[in-house]
């Protein structure tokens, strides 16, 4: 084995790729401005339009209630709505959203809740729309704070002690260390972001370096010179794995740095103020995500070698890697789904374990087992597809397919 | 020197089956001579070239360039080879030196003597404006030049050159062609291909008549004219092929 060769075909691989414009592209623009685009874009608009929606004040429709002057004093003394006179087609215009909600007081409501008979109070809304939701929402906080009025009341009346209605208090108490609950929310993006970074980023340089070669015609001239074909694929596979993993890592902490920027903007924004989550990635998880994250970007780079080399042309290529996506992002939405936990079966399914044992690393654990296991099943599946590649650049009738 | 001897190449084609693109082929090149294929499109030199290149694996036979068995030795046989054909472009990113340079050093070349050849190549071709330029932005003649100074870069002993004119117009074919002289002139073995019978009549010492994957006929042009009693080659072809 010559490295020498290796190392030369390596050194013209990359200076040829870093002149591709769209290598440069996916290599490095896409990673470091992906994410930041996704998460603080993203999350500015959507703190902005929640922020909106709860300050504007919602009109709700009040209907009935004429007989019942005590309830309707208290509803039109509220600050947080804006009432509006009954109109027989509220529904219509609660789903047209000319009125966030309605709410209906049934007949001789003060007379009945001073008796104590069962009686019920029916808020109309949209289903599933926010600002009604938050319309809805105002009316209900009102009804159950002038329930719980009426109850202190009656108890009060009869010289009852208040905490005959509420003998106990029950309370959600948070154990876990900020960082950490930070890092479960946030850890379903690792395999979203990087993983899927990882195999874009060397998507180009692979099709450029097989499949490309074949329509320049530049083949058959690298063909012609001495060095060995297994100096040859390594070189190109050394090249398209500097690719990814270079992608993955710029993924790595444009995310580690969105993150800091994001909370504060965030923060900043909203009109609920700190959400008091650490949203960070520690350098210890940084560099473990990454080792973690070798042997699949070895996978991949020998895998998109060898699928792009099958074809005739960089279109072709295309049309072959880009299903790959999904195999992808698959794997990374089920890492995510709620109850996929890694255990030793899920850790030699490619993509999938890299996936979980990110978000776990990420959230601050260290499986050292599952990790072990992950890190030796996905090297074995990278050799299997380098091995496949390095076949394949022998083979005449992939080289020279017509 | 190019020994061939009883060299056969078949592919496995969807439509057509097995197909024998060239068989029983045997000839010999000798150095300070060029050995001319002369056939039609797709009457096997490209195969035949390629084989001796050792791009492509024969089926059966055997051959030997520059005293290196083809299929026992092909590191060896490429490294005694430039090779130059049309489809063998360049790598449109690099500049002209940094393509000529990629080779010398894929051919082992050490630094000081790849920068002495590199130098000597460049100022003898004329190359010097546009070393520096990327290998897409040069003109035809230009990239001529650069893939004539990757095939020479290692000083190689054997130069085959497949239908190395094919699609350029006179002025570049006219640098070929002198190169090919030059190749010649230099004690090189030429092994050369090409379906024009003017470039044969005008380049080659002996000529070899390829057809079907066949070598049908071979002489120096004055040996053909003898044995098939005609002065033309184009009618010393159709004689031959039409037999």
């Amino acid at each position: 084995m010559s490295w020498r060769n290796v190392g030369v075909v390596y050194r013209k691989e990359l200076t040829d790729s870093l002149r591709d414009r769209r290598t440069v592209l996916s290599m490095i623009a896409v990673p470091i401005l992906l994410m930041p685009m996704l998460t603080i874009g993203l999350g500015v608009v959507s703190v902005l339009l929640f922020g909106r929606a709860m300050l504007e004040i919602p009109t709700v429709m009040v209907l009935g209630g004429q007989d019942s002057p005590a309830v309707l004093a208290a509803l039109f003394a509220l600050p947080e709505i804006r009432i509006v006179p009954a109109r027989p087609d509220y529904a219509r215009e609660i789903s047209e959203k000319q009125i966030r909600a309605a709410v209906e007081i049934p007949r001789d409501f003060d007379a009945a809740v001073a008796r104590g008979d069962a009686v019920t109070v029916r808020i109309d809304m949209y289903q599933g729309e926010l600002k009604s939701g938050f319309g809805a929402d105002r009316v209900q906080k009102f009804f159950t704070d002038y329930r719980e009025a009426v109850v202190r009341q009656r108890l009060q009346s009869r010289q009852l002690p208040a905490r005959l209605a509420a003998p106990f208090v029950i309370e959600q108490k948070n154990v876990v260390a900020p960082e950490k609950v930070g890092g479960e929310l946030i850890g379903g993006l690792v395999p979203y972001f990087v993983i899927l970074l990882c195999l874009t980023g060397a998507m180009y340089p692979a099709i450029d370096l097989t499949a490309g070669e074949k329509e320049r015609g530049t083949i058959e001239t690298i063909l012609c010179s001495p060095v060995s074909r297994v100096h040859l694929v390594l070189g190109k596979f050394l090249m398209v794995l500097t690719a990814s993993l270079f992608t993955a890592l710029l993924a790595i902490l444009s995310m580690g740095m969105t993150f800091v920027a994001g909370k504060k903007i965030l923060e900043r924004l909203s009109p609920l103020n700190a959400t008091g989550l650490a949203l960070s990635i520690s350098l210890k998880a940084v560099i473990w995500v990454f080792v973690m994250i070798v042997p699949l970007a070895v996978l991949f780079s020998a895998a998109l070698l060898a699928i792009a080399l099958f074809a005739k042309s960089y279109k072709e290529a295309q049309s072959y890697l880009s299903p790959l996506t999904v195999f992808v992002i698959l794997p990374a939405i089920v890492s995510i789904l709620p109850g996929v936990d890694l255990n030793a079966g899920l850790s030699l399914i490619p993509v999938l374990n890299t996936s979980l044992v990110s978000k776990e690393i990420v959230a601050g654990s260290y499986p050292w087992n599952y990790m072990a296991l992950i890190f030796a099943s996905s090297c074995l599946y990278a050799a299997g597809a380098l091995a496949v590649a390095i076949h394949l650049f022998q083979r005449e009738d992939v080289l020279f397919r017509t | 020197m190019i020994e061939v001897t009883n060299l056969g190449k078949q592919f496995r084609d969807k439509q057509r089956g097995i197909f024998r693109a060239v068989e029983g082929l045997s000839f010999r090149c000798q150095p300070g001579r060029i050995y001319g294929l002369l056939g039609a499109n797709g009457a096997g030199k490209t195969t035949t070239l390629r084989m001796l290149a050792t791009i492509l694996a024969p089926t059966t036979g055997s051959a030997t360039v520059a005293g290196y068995d083809i299929v026992r030795e092909p590191q060896k046989v490429r490294a005694s080879v430039g090779f130059l054909s049309t489809a063998t472009a360049l790598y449109g990113r690099l500049t002209a030196q940094e393509m000529v340079e990629y080779f010398g050093r894929l051919h082992g070349l050490a630094e000081p003597r790849l920068r002495c050849n590199l130098d000597a190549l460049f100022q003898r071709l004329g190359m010097n404006d546009f070393r520096d330029r990327r290998c897409d932005k040069l003109s035809t003649g230009m990239k001529q030049k650069v893939s004539i100074a990757r095939t020479l870069v290692h000083d190689p002993s054997v130069m085959i050159f497949d239908e190395p004119t094919a699609g350029l117009d006179v002025l570049a074919a006219r640098t070929i062609v002198g190169f090919i002289r030059e190749c010649r002139e230099a004690g090189k073995t030429v092994l050369f291909s090409t379906h024009l019978m003017n470039e044969a009549e005008k380049l080659c010492d002996i000529i070899g008549i390829i057809h079907n994957g066949r070598l049908m006929a071979e002489g120096s042009l004055g040996d053909l004219r003898e044995r098939y009693l005609q002065n033309d080659l184009e009618d010393i072809f159709v004689r031959v092929v039409q037999a």
